[in-house]
């Protein structure tokens, strides 16, 4: 806001892994770190929320079912409603379709096992907080690692949100190309992450936290956190 | 006190011997509880009571090392004040009736191993071993367990990095699985016994999960016998896992260790609290009252015995000072866990546990931790070996193109990508290689060190020759380790045999100690611990003896790290290392000539000594563009791996004057194949010739094809498809 600097928070709930990961991403981009806690409703007044990778409270139920209910959703709906930036990470990205606040359902794989790979992903719009430095049709190189990753929705929905720009990434071939060699998982039009009709929500399957670094994974997630802390900054 | 019928102590696994042994120790009979406890400390699972006598004659001291065997797990310094605690165990017996929960309760047994050190876990590596996947069990315990090890290691935050998983008919019966984890911890806040320094007074805190009935009798019924047909009946001692819960005791344990608040700290595995307990006490040098009714149970009605020796899983015991119990429950809450004061430590050595208000069992703890029987079991060598030709002299005269298409679709050479793509190799963010590589590479935050890790071992070898088996076994995990640029430090190992009852067995195991006790002397990796898995055999089937090492390198930059796939076309292509007429146990041998035969490469370990030496002084001066360990398929499958994970083709001349199958296929040791940019070529060829490691130029990087020069061409897509395609089609996929 003031500072320069944008303040991210990261939701850590119980059975959160990849939140170390993320708050790590955010500070190699320029950011600065915050850790937020799944009991506490403040979300002490940062710029950017993320929703971590992980098993929130094991996921036993349905992925995300009981995150919903946690304190903290109380702050994160109330910061989406006033706009602020929302990025949901594979388990975070679970938790925003359990909590209304992104469209659509993520089910069991296709194949019914947990898949961890590097996959491409298509940018569909920049039309979003994450993706604001990017150019639709530009390919990004980002890991994934899920059991429950496959994108649904009824045919009126897909067709929404097809219609009105929603999907943000799709499953490709390192062309561009979308089909179903590259899905890793069997999402609908291969989609991998959709934003909320403000825009300011985004979800994805795959890990940007885990493409930030060269010497451990692929570089695919920097713009996205370029983007996001650029949005942050500029309070969208 | 009731005095026990005679037959219910070999129900619990103890001997008659054994039970005379524990009348004196009481000075009276036991009973049911004491006898319980007994039957499960006393098993061969927690006493090493047959194996002792043998793992003793391993080295175990070394500069670098921290903590030996003996303990949770072995720790190694690596310098900048960072100790590595890493250790192996098996999961075998349960993982054959109940292959989802038998692997996944592995992981969590050995995370919580990890922990108890004080050390946060940051890697594991799966070793697995099966029958063969033509047959429809093998293939359901091999989804079953990689299930089990993805479902519990992904839902924990620790990222798997590799392992290996070998196929053969004597694992149809018996699969072996085994886990590594690797953890890191301040050299300063490791948890050993030393540092525990427990008080009179202090409290036995068990947190986690509640306490059940699952995995009654763990240790004795299912690790300490064979597994016979109706084992399926032994479902309920196979302990449920609750990766949540394992998660959150990583995070508990992990707060109050950096918050200073334990005086110890114990994981609860195998006998359950019986062992925790007992342990607990006995390292302190104090006895201790344990109250049965404090222990959160799952349901009403579980008698003395049970609780003392169920095996539930995701609980820790944490010793606690009076002053700091508040903070450690407040720690345990934090994390959504239950707590509960259990035992206090008291002076002397009894152990005394009430239930009910009555006292049910006092006895010794360090007669139940310490005491244990340790037997000198007979020896019978095996002739397996002697009776059986050299394939080598086996006349070839088929397709050499054909004969690497079957090698590297055989399961045991063929992409794994199938197993590794279930496990989260990321979460961390310092995973710098994993399953492609010979070696995994873990970064050591806040430092420039990685840490290389490899497990390996050579079951047909082993039935050929135990000794050789072993300790080839221990110079392939160096080689893999060294190829990634580190240095060889120390191992962990899992020790995989049959039934310690039958002298050919314990013959193997003898031999093969003696062999994994040369080969780590000569390269100076002493042995940390580790963990014996006997009675893998049913009826009068056992598995190969196999020895599995888990290999700890350490590379002091990460980022000079050596690939193993070819870096880029126009590199100089390198064979390190003389190539023998060895076929004996080759994949070769199996595969294409169909005999599992002759005698394991010879292994000379001076030779082995100065490649590993070499490998490492030439990636330290980042003179390696890529490297490869030289093993399983020998030469050609080598270099087509290399071709596969890059996508860079290669023409080769197949050096000396072998006939070619013998020279493409052999697996003669201490070699190792690297690619190095031309004009470092020489530099290479001097540093080898000084260290009198055998070097040859063999050909060059680059193209889509793939040329054996006079022999046989292909393509690298080729071949791709082959290795790729293998595994999937075994399990019924569409490729």
């Amino acid at each position: 806001m003031t500072s320069g600097i944008p303040r991210v928070g990261v939701i850590t709930f119980p059975g959160s892994l990849d939140d170390r990961d993320a708050l790590r991403a955010v500070e190699t981009m320029g950011g600065e770190p915050v850790a937020l806690w799944h009991a506490d409703p403040d979300i002490h007044g940062v710029d950017a929320v993320i929703l971590p990778g992980g098993f929130s409270y094991g996921d036993y139920l349905r992925t995300g079912a009981i995150a919903r209910f946690a304190r903290v959703m109380d702050g994160v709906r109330a910061f989406a409603e006033r706009g602020g930036p929302v990025l949901g990470i594979c388990n975070g990205f679970q938790v925003l379709c359990e909590s209304g606040l992104l469209p659509g359902a993520l089910i069991r794989n296709r194949s019914l096992r947990f898949v961890c790979r590097e996959v491409h992903l298509r940018v569909e719009t920049s039309q979003t907080p994450v993706t604001t430095d990017l150019t639709p049709g530009e390919v990004l190189d980002i890991p994934v690692k899920h059991g429950e990753g496959q994108y649904v929705g009824d045919v009126d929905e897909l067709a929404r949100l097809e219609g009105e720009g929603q999907v943000v990434f799709r499953y490709c071939a390192p062309d561009g190309t979308i089909d179903a060699a590259h899905n890793p998982n069997g999402s609908a039009n291969g989609i991998a992450g959709v934003r909320n009709a403000d825009g300011n929500v985004v979800g994805l399957m795959p890990h940007p936290e885990h493409a930030v670094d060269p010497d451990v994974g692929p570089t695919g997630g920097q713009s996205l956190f370029a983007s996001l802390l650029t949005q942050a900054l500029a309070g969208v | 006190m009731a005095v026990v019928e005679q037959a219910l102590h070999r129900a619990l696994g103890l001997t008659d011997d054994e039970l005379e042994r524990i009348v004196r120790t009481l000075g009276r009979e036991p009973n049911r509880n004491e006898l319980a406890m007994y039957g499960a400390m006393w098993s061969e699972h927690c006493s090493y009571k047959s194996s002792k006598i043998h793992l003793r004659t391993l080295p175990s001291e070394g500069s670098a090392v921290l903590v030996g065997p003996g303990q949770d797990a072995g720790a190694v310094d690596v310098g900048d004040g960072v100790a590595v605690v890493f250790k192996m165990e098996s999961h075998s017996h349960p993982s054959a009736i109940e292959p989802y929960q038998g692997a996944a309760t592995g992981v969590g047994g050995i995370v919580r191993d990890i922990i108890s050190m004080g050390a946060r876990p940051v890697a594991l590596m799966d070793p697995l071993m099966f029958g063969p996947l033509t047959d429809e069990r093998n293939r359901w315990l091999l989804g079953g367990v990689v299930a089990g090890i993805g479902g519990y290691g992904n839902c924990i935050g620790v990222p798997t990095v590799g392992g290996e998983i070998h196929f053969a008919e004597p694992h149809s019966a018996n699969p072996s699985i085994n886990v590594m984890c690797v953890g890191i911890a301040p050299t300063q806040g490791l948890m050993t016994s030393a540092s525990h320094i427990a008080h009179e007074g202090s409290s036995l805190v068990l947190f986690g999960a509640s306490t059940g009935r699952d995995g009654i009798g763990g240790a004795s019924v299912l690790a300490s016998a064979t597994l016979e047909d109706g084992s399926e009946g032994s479902r309920p001692s196979v302990q449920i896992g609750d990766p949540f819960a394992g998660k959150l005791l990583i995070e508990a344990s992990l707060e109050m260790i950096e918050a200073g608040l334990l005086e110890g700290l114990q994981d609860l595995g195998a006998a359950g609290i019986s062992c925790a307990v007992s342990e607990s006490a006995s390292r302190a040098r104090m006895g201790a009252d344990l109250d049965l009714d404090a222990v959160p149970l799952r349901e009403r009605g579980l008698e003395a015995f049970e609780i003392l020796t169920s095996e539930s899983q995701e609980r820790m015991l944490a010793v606690v000072a009076p002053e700091r119990l508040a903070d450690v429950r407040a720690v345990s809450e934090k994390w959504g866990l239950a707590s509960a004061v259990i035992a206090t430590l008291v002076p002397g050595d009894m152990l005394t546990i009430r239930h009910e208000g009555k006292i049910v069992a006092q006895l010794s703890a360090s007669s139940l931790a310490d005491d244990g029987p340790e037997y000198e079991r007979p020896l019978a060598p095996d002739d397996v070996a002697e009776t059986v030709d050299d394939p080598a002299f086996i006349p070839f005269e088929g397709d050499l193109h054909e004969a690497l298409a079957a090698v590297l679709s055989s399961p045991n050479v063929a992409s794994k990508r199938w197993v590794f793509e279930q496990y989260d190799s990321f979460v961390q963010g310092q995973t710098v290689a994993a399953a492609r590589s010979d070696a995994a590479v873990i970064r050591v935050p806040g430092t420039l060190k990685g840490l290389a890790l490899s497990s390996d071992g050579k079951g047909r070898f082993g039935h050929l020759d135990p000794y050789l088996g072993a300790a080839h076994a221990v110079a392939e995990a160096a080689r893999n380790v060294a190829v990634t640029g580190a240095r060889p430090l120390a191992i962990t190992n899992c020790m995989n045999f049959g039934s310690p009852e039958r002298p050919v067995v314990m013959w193997q195991f003898a031999e093969a100690i003696r062999g994994m006790r040369d080969a780590c002397l000569a390269l100076d990796t002493p042995v940390t611990g580790g963990n014996v898995s006997f009675y893998n055999e049913s009826g009068d089937s056992a598995i190969w003896p196999t020895p599995v090492v888990g290999m700890l390198g350490l590379l002091e930059d990460y980022r000079l790290r050596v690939p193993t796939g070819f870096a880029r076309a126009g590199l100089s292509i390198c064979v390190l290392g003389e190539t023998f007429a060895e076929l004996g146990g080759s994949e070769f041998a199996d595969v294409v000539l169909g005999v599992i035969s002759g005698r394991p490469p010879a292994l000379e370990l001076e030779r082995e000594r100065a490649l590993v030496d070499l490998l490492h002084e030439a990636a330290s001066g980042d003179l390696l563009a890529s490297a490869h360990d030289c093993s399983d398929g020998g030469l050609a499958v080598t270099l087509a791996e290399q071709a596969i994970l890059s996508g860079h083709g290669f023409v080769v001349t197949v050096p000396g004057d072998l006939p070619p199958h013998v020279a493409l296929f052999s697996e003669s040791a201490s070699r190792a194949v690297v690619a190095v940019a031309a004009e470092r070529l020489e530099e290479l060829g001097d540093m080898a010739a000084a260290r009198g490691v055998p070097f040859a130029m063999v050909g060059e990087t680059g193209g889509p094809r793939v040329v054996f020069d006079g022999l046989f061409e292909t393509t690298v897509d080729e071949l791709r498809d082959v290795y790729e395609s293998a595994i999937p089609r075994l399990m019924g996929e569409d490729v």
